[in-house]
């Protein structure tokens, strides 16, 4: 019986030996590899045909373009258009990595703290040096809310300055334990499946119940999938909109 | 009181956060359906900030989680 946490255990595939450094190919490395090769793959044969009246599959392409360029415009204004190619290639990164997920017998790699900390400690650092570059020592202005009584700026700017800190861990938790919780409920599910049936008789019959559970969860992990990497990215570029504008 | 004992109760405790997290929740959406219902052309604007809001919301959710899964399987 398999518990519903191996699925997130970390395998060796193979050891490289890159001048010098002990490198070793993880289940982890080859889905993150696999998750830039399916979306770039997925965007060259998509716009392949590059017709000025789109087909089904440009059409899909182009609208993904829209959306993210949308959001970028929207949310960061005239200014962040700079950052749109990074911006689409973290909205991308996520969405299959989140998607690739939900293949059965693979492996998550948003579902890993470190990884999704790793992206969220550099979108934080990159978002506070693009502010200190642009607005010099002017850019702590922006831990003193606007219009605040004198009496309480000491109080509010330690409270600013906190929940700015804070915002890395956020953005990386909250992806994590999104995808570490609807990847163990559905594994939870399907081992109650088995316990089920396994208790012989007519619960053999009953245990299709479980399974029903798993098709509506799966749906509802492919809503979850898409859903944190629209927040993850729609959350840097509001970080880049304070960076850029400071309030 | 031993160590695993504790540790559930603390995990079970954790948990109790979703109550919140619940009412939550259902006013984002209560008011997305109110807003959408006064003004049916505002649909496309208003549905991305209430999903926005919502995942917001259940990171919260998640934060309980994640600390009660501390408790029971890394403290």
């Amino acid at each position: 019986m398999h518990s519903p946490v191996e699925q997130f255990t970390i395998k060796v595939l193979f050891a490289l030996n890159l001048f010098g450094f002990d490198i070793q190919f993880t289940n982890s490395a080859l889905f993150m590899v696999l998750a830039v090769c399916v979306s770039s793959a997925f965007l060259y044969f998509a716009m392949r045909p590059a017709a000025i009246i789109p087909g089904r599959l440009q059409g899909l392409a182009e609208m993904l373009y829209e959306f993210v360029a949308d959001m970028v415009q929207s949310n960061a204004g005239n200014e962040g258009r700079p950052y749109f190619p990074f911006v689409f290639t973290l909205f991308l990164f996520v969405l299959f990595s989140n998607l690739l997920g939900l293949i059965p017998y693979s492996y998550t790699t948003t579902s890993q703290i470190v990884v999704t900390f790793a992206m969220a400690i550099f979108i934080f650092l990159g978002v506070t040096l693009i502010a200190l570059f642009k607005h010099g020592l002017h850019f702590f202005s922006f831990f003193v809310p606007a219009g605040a009584p004198k009496i309480l700026i000491p109080f509010l700017v330690l409270i600013e300055v906190i929940s700015y800190f804070v915002r890395p861990v956020s953005l990386s938790v909250r992806l994590f334990a999104n995808m570490l919780a609807g990847h163990t409920m559905l594994k939870v599910f399907g081992g109650l499946a088995v316990m089920i049936a396994s208790a012989g008789g007519v619960f053999v019959a009953g245990s299709i119940l479980p399974l029903v559970a798993i098709i509506g969860l799966t749906g509802l992990e492919i809503l979850v999938a898409v859903l944190q990497a629209y927040v993850f990215t729609i959350l840097t570029c509001m970080y880049l909109n304070d960076a850029l504008h400071l309030h | 009181m031993d160590v695993e004992a504790a540790k559930m109760i603390g995990a079970g405790l954790a948990v109790i956060a979703l109550a919140g997290v619940g009412v939550g929740i259902g006013s984002i959406f209560s008011s997305l359906v109110s807003s959408i219902a006064r003004n049916p052309a505002a649909r496309d604007t208003v549905f991305g900030i209430g999903i926005l809001g919502f995942a917001l919301t259940e990171a919260i959710a998640l934060f309980a989680l994640v600390v009660a899964l501390l408790m029971l399987f890394a403290l």
